[in-house]
């Protein structure tokens, strides 16, 4: 039987997506639902007086409209940051709270104060425009790099500083650096985006009265976690009177980690009134409310010796948490970020400084990459910038620092379980026909334009995650996956996981494994996901974890399956267990070929006999009916992809218009189950990438208004904006786990930042320019050139 | 209130709407045809992307009373005896969808691009789908999908 596993299998999910009959949130409808609106604070900061709602009650339809006061009252808790941080001092990290509803003040534009439900969409919006909020409108502090100097925008938080964060050793640092030949320094401002799911955020909460349950359908990446955090920490209703179902999900990018105050409010507002509830949001509202990603304000220096051997780094990073901290909001810029700071090279000296701030605006939390697209980006930047300084070739310097044994200790924190970093920019370099860059150079300089190379080479930790390792750095629960596999008598094959797929492609991939660890056909497996009274509890799907944590689950799954299955087949065969071998679906008794097929064995599970009677059951004495296992599976390490990217980009002085003419991206993800699903992973992660480097930005004015808050003003990026990436692979196994593989969701975010600016520096001879490399930027960057393509320093 | 007429896939359906009904709103929530999604209200994403009497249209920005007594095509109305529009295999068999978001919308654009154009290069197809966003696919495999799907139609 040929594995499956490795294979390009077309999508299972995909006939019901690609006919109209996805079941996404907004799809959901109730029969007597109510339909919310949000009224929103439009100032970044401001004390609320009063919350006047008398005029609003009396509007057409108008059923219930709840503000911060019942919140308060009702005891209902708010949302919460899943991590405990401590400051190089050794004291707690400083939190706010977070009421679902804000009571006494608003802290960013967008933020809820009240919300109406109506028997109509159209009626409960018009209320929530007579709901009538007194403000007190004060100033807000909106810029990053200034935070720690504007007013406490939350009581007792001095400085608004959550945390002032090390990792590692200043002093040997400082050593190091007094070896150099060189100091490379670079400042870096690496900008907010806004993950953009192509579905907005949306919640339907439908309240039984008889059984007291509440069951929310939401927008979620992880339902049972979701579930967790509103039981334990809202205190919404316990977790065996709320179902979450998370249906198909339009897209995550870490937006759907957090638990949000709508899906709070209407759960909680549903059982209140005793009526379902719809909410679904308006673009505007998700870019307001949704949480965003990135926004660093970074000095990194590198030390280096006049050959290119790196000595130590360091990073002094300011990191915008936005108004609160989220679930994800403070580990992001810490133990994600920093861990990875240096990168794929031996750098004996090396420490990462956070000082992470609150501010007026949005809340940042994981956006794809989380925390290693920020420590690639500086890393790659400074050793780009160490290859032209220095005058060495820039993939032959990066040559010189990676590591060629493996398993890598890092100087920070990580064991890099395995790689070959040498072959992945080796191969890259091929690919993209590296050593012939300067004619092509010289042709576009012909033309007019500008062209320039850019590389970078990544590696990240992810596959999060091992839950000691992650408890003792201050998570608050293990990062530990589960599956159950259910073999019918008939012989079909249910797969429950705990993760969830929102684009990822699990129905396929997950049902590869389980096929090929069980012999059985894809066809019958099904696997299910996303509802809190399906199957196990599960942490979810962020950080490149569902297979290498929650794949595992399932062939352990498996594995016991077929254990059991053979003690079965046994009996039934007459045999001794260890003269039976399992494959391909078989169980064969080696000497005599005599065999069961795991359907027939299966099906003899669900047949228990007793002592007493005369039917001779085929299970042996003891062993229990069914064929249903279960496996929780918590991973011994991170996995580590890597890889080299590659890019060529052409400026048009006249215009700025950057292009991108070729992008390569080399990588190591281990083994690939489906080679179909990976290649579009690392696409999408790829565009995320460019678009960050070249298209968007969240910007806020200095009052607090979010000025991108549409598709009009935040630039996606559209389909005429890339070129064909040329995609490569090399395989290293990763030892932490029985398949060998390494996560790839989120790789093409980590390595195509870096990748592109470099080449867009390059193009502008060594000028410094920040993300987003906008025409306008690029075209003033290309003013302030001598003339085109001068090496500039 | 107004009423609207509409064949929407084959069939005809008369309803009563308020006048500022948007296409989109008729779509799905008046006859349950929730394959049509709304990622913006802007005119941008074009998740929403159907056909009025052969056209690609944006649901989102049109009033259902617009298109009284026209023929509507949706994502649903693309299966024909139980087989997908050959634009439908292509997307399935070049992995180009994801979370299958903005795939009805994609669809249904690629399809009216091919009328118009039997063979599109690669920057056709790209230029074309500028009124479609994906956060997903980076677009290479929606590329593939319909350049396989005009080599196939």
């Amino acid at each position: 039987m040929a594995s499956l596993v490795g294979s390009r299998v077309e999508r299972k999910e995909d006939k019901r997506l690609l006919t109209g009959k996805g079941r996404y949130t907004a799809d959901i409808n109730i029969a007597n639902q109510t339909y919310a609106a949000f009224v929103r604070s439009p100032h970044a900061r401001a004390k609320i007086k009063k919350v006047d709602i008398s005029k609003a009650l009396k509007a057409s339809g108008v059923v219930e409209i709840l503000t911060g006061e019942e919140i308060a009252t009702d005891k209902i808790g708010g949302l919460i940051a899943g991590w405990a941080i401590r400051s190089e001092d050794g004291s707690e990290m400083k939190v706010p709270a977070n009421p679902p509803l804000a009571k006494d003040s608003a802290n960013f534009v967008g933020e809820p104060i009240a919300v109406v439900f109506a028997e109509s969409l159209d009626e409960a919006k018009d209320a929530a425009d007579l709901v009538n909020v007194d403000y007190k409108v004060l100033k807000g502090v909106i810029n990053t790099a200034d935070a720690m100097k504007g007013e406490a925008i939350h009581d007792g938080i001095d400085k608004n500083l959550c945390y002032d964060w090390l990792l590692g050793d200043r002093k040997a640092v400082d050593e190091a650096f007094a070896k150099a030949d060189k100091i490379i320094k670079v400042d870096l401002i690496n900008n907010r985006c806004v993950p953009n799911a192509m579905e907005p955020r949306a919640c339907v909460v439908d309240y039984n009265t008889a059984s007291e349950e509440i069951t929310l359908y939401t927008t979620s990446q992880n339902p049972h976690l979701s579930r967790l955090i509103m039981s334990a920490f809202g205190g919404v209703a316990p977790e065996n009177k709320l179902r979450v179902v998370a249906p198909d999900v339009g897209g995550g990018f870490g937006s759907k980690i957090n638990v949000y105050n709508e899906e709070i409010v209407c759960s909680w507002a549903s059982k209140k009134m005793e009526r379902p509830i719809k909410w679904v949001a308006e673009r505007t509202e998700s870019f307001l409310t949704d949480t965003h990603g990135r926004d660093h304000v970074t000095h990194a220096e590198l030390a280096v010796t006049n050959d290119g051997k790196f000595l130590g780094f360091k990073n002094e990073t300011i990191a915008n948490l936005g108004a609160y901290a989220r679930v994800f909001g403070t580990v992001t810029p810490t133990y994600l970020f920093g861990p990875c700071a240096t990168g794929v090279y031996i750098i004996p000296a090396a420490y990462t400084n956070v000082k992470a701030v609150y501010t007026n605006t949005a809340p940042v939390d994981a956006y794809r990459g989380a925390g290693r697209p920020e420590a690639t980006y500086t890393i790659e930047r400074l050793v780009e910038k160490a290859a032209m300084e220095l005058g060495i070739d820039r993939t032959e310097i990066r040559m010189r620092n990676f590591p060629t044994e493996f398993p890598f200790k890092q100087t920070l924190v990580h064991t890099v379980d395995s790689g070959d970093y040498v072959a992945g920019l080796e191969k890259a370099k091929q690919m993209a026909d590296y050593d012939n860059f300067e004619a092509r150079r010289k042709k576009s300089e012909a033309n007019g334009k500008l062209r320039g190379i850019g590389v970078s080479s990544y590696f990240e930790a992810c596959g999060i995650a091992p839950s000691a390792v992650v408890m003792s750095l201050g998570c608050g629960v293990g990062l530990w996956e589960s599956s159950e596999v259910r073999f019918n008598p008939t012989g079909q094959v249910s797969v429950f996981t705990g993760a969830h797929s929102h684009g990822q492609g699990h129905d396929t991939t997950f049902a590869q494994i389980a096929a090929d660890e069980l012999g059985v056909g894809l066809d019958v497996v099904d696997v299910v996901h996303g509802d809190t009274d399906k199957g196990t509890f599960g942490m979810g799907t962020y950080g490149s974890r569902s297979l290498a944590v929650g794949g595992i689950a399932i062939v352990n799954a498996c594995k016991k399956i077929v254990a059991k299955g053979k003690r079965v087949a046994a009996k039934m065969l007459e045999v001794s267990e260890d003269e039976i071998e399992f494959k391909d679906g078989e169980f064969v008794v080696t000497k005599s070929n005599k065999k069961k097929t795991i359907g027939e064995v299966a099906f003899a599970c669900y047949l228990p006999g007793s002592r007493d009677s005369d039917f001779k059951s085929p299970l042996p004495e003891g062993e229990e009916p069914g064929l249903i296992e279960t496996s929780f599976f918590d991973p011994a390490n991170f996995s580590f992809p890597a890889g080299s990217h590659i890019a060529e980009v052409e400026i048009d002085p006249e215009t700025g218009e950057v292009k991108v003419e070729k992008y390569t991206a080399v990588d190591d993800f281990g083994r690939i189950v489906n080679p179909l699903v990976v290649e579009g992973q690392v696409h999408g992660g790829i565009a995320q990438g460019i678009g960050q480097a070249l298209h968007e930005n969240t910007e806020y004015d200095e009052t607090g208004q979010l000025i991108t808050a549409s598709y009009m003003d935040y630039t996606m990026p559209r389909a005429d904006n890339f070129p064909e990436f040329n995609l490569g692979f090399t395989c290293t196994h990763a030892t932490s786990n029985p398949l060998g593989v390494k996560g790839c969701g989120e790789a093409g975010a980590i390595a195509s930042p870096p990748t592109i600016m470099n080449a867009v520096i390059d193009a502008l001879g060594g000028q410094e320019i920040t993300m987003p490399a906008t025409a306008e930027k690029v075209w003033k960057a290309c003013k302030a050139l001598k003339k085109p393509n001068s090496k500039a320093a | 209130m107004t009423k609207v007429t509409i064949e929407v896939n084959g069939k005809k359906f008369s309803k009563d709407v308020a006048d500022h009904t948007i296409l989109s709103v008729f779509l799905r929530d008046n006859l349950n045809l929730t394959g049509t999604h709304v990622g913006c209200d802007t005119s941008q994403c074009g998740a929403c992307v159907v056909h009025v009497d052969g056209k690609s249209i944006k649901s989102c920005s049109t009033l259902a009373a617009d298109v009284n007594g026209s023929k509507v095509i949706t994502i649903e109305g693309l299966v024909k005896e139980g087989k997908m529009h050959p634009m439908q295999e292509a997307f399935k068999k070049m992995h180009g969808l994801q979370c299958g978001f903005c795939t009805p919308g994609m669809v249904m654009s690629a399809i009216d691009l091919l009328k118009n154009k039997k063979n599109p290069t690669d920057t056709e197809i790209r230029e074309w789908l500028e009124g479609n966003i994906c956060r997903c696919t980076g677009y290479q495999n929606i590329v593939a999908a319909v350049k396989e799907a005009a080599s196939k139609m």
